[in-house]
């Protein structure tokens, strides 16, 4: 069975588009309610509980309440923009979702249809691209507001966004060199064992790639302006940043674009160092979409299904560290984060990249095909990466208190406090 | 040392940001799982109230259903934030009774003084707290209403019993 083409290809892609975006909005809802449950467990609460089911109909209560509410437009706003701006947050956050391919491909009477929106060449670099524009809703929201708060935290995410950027960016630079492609469904291939076809890693990336996948994710927490990284927000001192002035939908919206980041981010990860939609230790699901349009392996929808299925769980699973690590780290001071971002995100990853290359460069000159193999060697060096990072250089330098350079003794310290007391 | 800063620099042992956050994910994960949870949930469950609480009023009533109070006077003067309105009257047997009697709960501080001065026990604070209104004008509670109420009144300490036993 051949792929889709022609007119077929056009009426699937338009289904494809209209099913992903629903689906996305209910995942946004389904998000929502997640992070509240999960933020009540961890404080020993029970979380929203009172509409429907184990609350599961808040959201929908939620969300009449956000339409029915009244709209405010400040005095000092910029009216055009501070309309555009939720807008300019939603639309990325969205869109991004065009790229990632969900299941493997489910076969139909027209032909073979890929699950995932848009295909392109381009792959992750379109990720790399349009997540960058998420900046501007931040930015032109907090300008446009008129207010002291929304503008600082505007010019925060702005610049926390930039900063940011160029970590996921680099971060990524390991997986091209691995997979030797920035298309999303062969990067999901290459992670899966085949009997023919061409050589793949037969290794979710996480392994090889284990201090790279940290970084990104880490990288990703900041994109979507997450606790640690939510200055922007930082409810303890603008407020709410950026998005203080808004009101009703419009604020609604700029919180449907977060949780659309954090799916999206959270399922890049998945796509990139989990493995994807592949369903481990069964060979199974492994279908593989060559560039001359051969296919390898057997796709019949109900793979498509259950693969569906395991990327579901797997960006769920993602999903619930994000709020989990939400709800356990306090947030960062400006300065720890410009430090964290600079002086030792945009470092790791670009001593990362050559390490990488060197140990590849070693690994194909001593003739070794790609393979599980290989895969296993990039892990060892990646373990000696993990435990030289976590080891040695995180002993009160990857992020430091207020003491730079003074030292006092911790017991002299607290005897002061005991006796300014008395 | 008023206005300044303690700046404590801890050892380089203590400062892996790495191991901390490691550490802060291990508690939360605990209490995350942790199936015990401290919420009450409110209107299902509640509060077992003490006998003492001093909540929104409650007027006795006699057998016949009149309020017991003899307009004497004595709350509305003793009250500290002139909540009570009380205008006397006397019935043909020459019986002082309350003409109009009305407690403002908005303006009320619950001190108790009125329960505890009143000399025929007709007023009383009530072990109470649920009173949600639309109007503010619902919160001044007439003599009909005090006298409808049916909560349980506080109990007044009692030094001989300090348990209220």
């Amino acid at each position: 069975m051949g792929l889709i083409s022609g007119g077929a290809f056009a009426v699937a892609t338009l289904v494809k588009v209209l099913v992903f975006f629903t689906l996305m909005m209910l995942l946004v809802m389904l998000v929502t309610i997640v992070e509240r449950k999960v933020a009540g467990f961890i404080q020993d609460r029970s979380g929203p509980n009172r509409v429907g089911p184990w609350g599961i109909l808040q959201v929908i209560a939620d969300g009449i309440k956000n339409i029915i509410k009244e709209e405010t437009m400040p005095e000092q706003a910029i009216k055009p923009f501070f309309l555009l701006a939720p807008a300019l947050a939603i639309i990325p956050a969205t869109i991004l979702f065009a790229v990632i391919p969900f299941a493997s491909p489910m076969p139909t009477q027209w032909g073979l249809v890929e699950v995932i929106v848009a295909d392109a060449s381009i792959g992750f670099l379109y990720i790399l691209a349009i997540a960058s524009l998420g900046v501007y809703g931040v930015a032109m929201g907090g300008w446009a507001s008129g207010s002291k708060y929304s503008l600082l935290g505007g010019l925060r995410g702005s610049a926390q966004m930039i900063s940011y950027e160029v970590a996921l960016a680099l971060s990524l630079v390991p997986l091209v060199l691995l997979t030797g492609d920035v298309r999303a469904p062969e990067i999901v291939s290459m992670q899966q064992g085949f009997a023919a076809g061409p050589p793949t890693y037969a290794m979710w990336f996480v392994l090889p790639l284990l201090v790279g996948s940290f970084l990104f994710f880490i990288s990703g927490l900041a994109e979507t302006n997450r606790l640690p990284f939510d200055l922007p927000e930082a409810e303890a001192e603008l407020i709410t940043g950026y998005h203080t002035e808004y009101s009703a939908m419009k604020f609604s919206m700029f919180m449907i674009g977060e949780f659309a980041h954090v799916i999206t981010t959270a399922a890049l990860v998945v796509v990139f160092f989990l493995g994807g939609w592949d369903i481990p230790f069964w060979s199974g699901d492994n279908i593989r979409i060559l560039s001359d349009g051969t296919v390898i392996g057997e796709p019949t929808w109900w793979k498509s299904l259950l693969t569906l299925g395991m990327f579901a769980l797997k960006t769920g699973v993602v999903v619930v560290v994000f709020v989990w690590i939400r709800w356990t780290l306090p947030r960062f001071r400006y300065d720890q984060l410009m430090d964290i971002g600079w002086k030792f995100m945009l470092e790791a990853v670009t001593v990362y990249i050559l390490v990488i290359a060197a140990t590849i460069l070693a690994i194909e000159a001593t003739g070794l095909r790609i393979g599980v193999a290989y895969a296993s060697i990039l892990f060892v060096v990646n373990i000696v990466l993990a435990v030289l990072l976590f080891g040695v250089m995180d002993r009160g330098t990857l992020i430091r208190g207020a003491a730079k350079g003074r030292r006092y003794d911790v017991r002299h310290a607290r005897n002061e406090g005991g006796s300014d007391a008395g | 040392m008023p206005g300044e800063v303690r700046v404590v620099a801890r050892p380089e042992s203590e400062g892996s940001y790495v191991r901390a956050a490691a550490k802060g994910m291990g508690i939360t994960l605990k209490h995350m799982l942790n199936p015990r949870k401290k919420t009450q949930q409110y209107p299902d469950e509640k509060w077992e109230l003490s006998p003492r609480l001093r909540g929104t009023h409650r007027m006795a009533v006699h057998e016949d259903g009149r309020a017991k109070c003899v307009a004497c006077g004595l709350c509305p003067t003793v009250c500290p934030v002139n909540c009570i309105k009380l205008v006397p009257a006397e019935d043909e047997n020459g019986e002082r009774y309350a003409a109009i009697y009305e407690i403002d709960e908005f303006r009320c501080i619950f001190c108790g003084y009125c329960q505890e001065v009143c000399p025929v026990e007709a007023i009383h604070l009530g072990v109470h707290y649920e009173n949600a209104e639309y109007t503010r004008e619902r919160w001044v509670y007439d003599l009909e209403r005090l006298c409808e109420q049916d909560h349980p009144v506080t109990a007044l300490w009692d030094p001989s019993d300090p348990a209220s036993q």
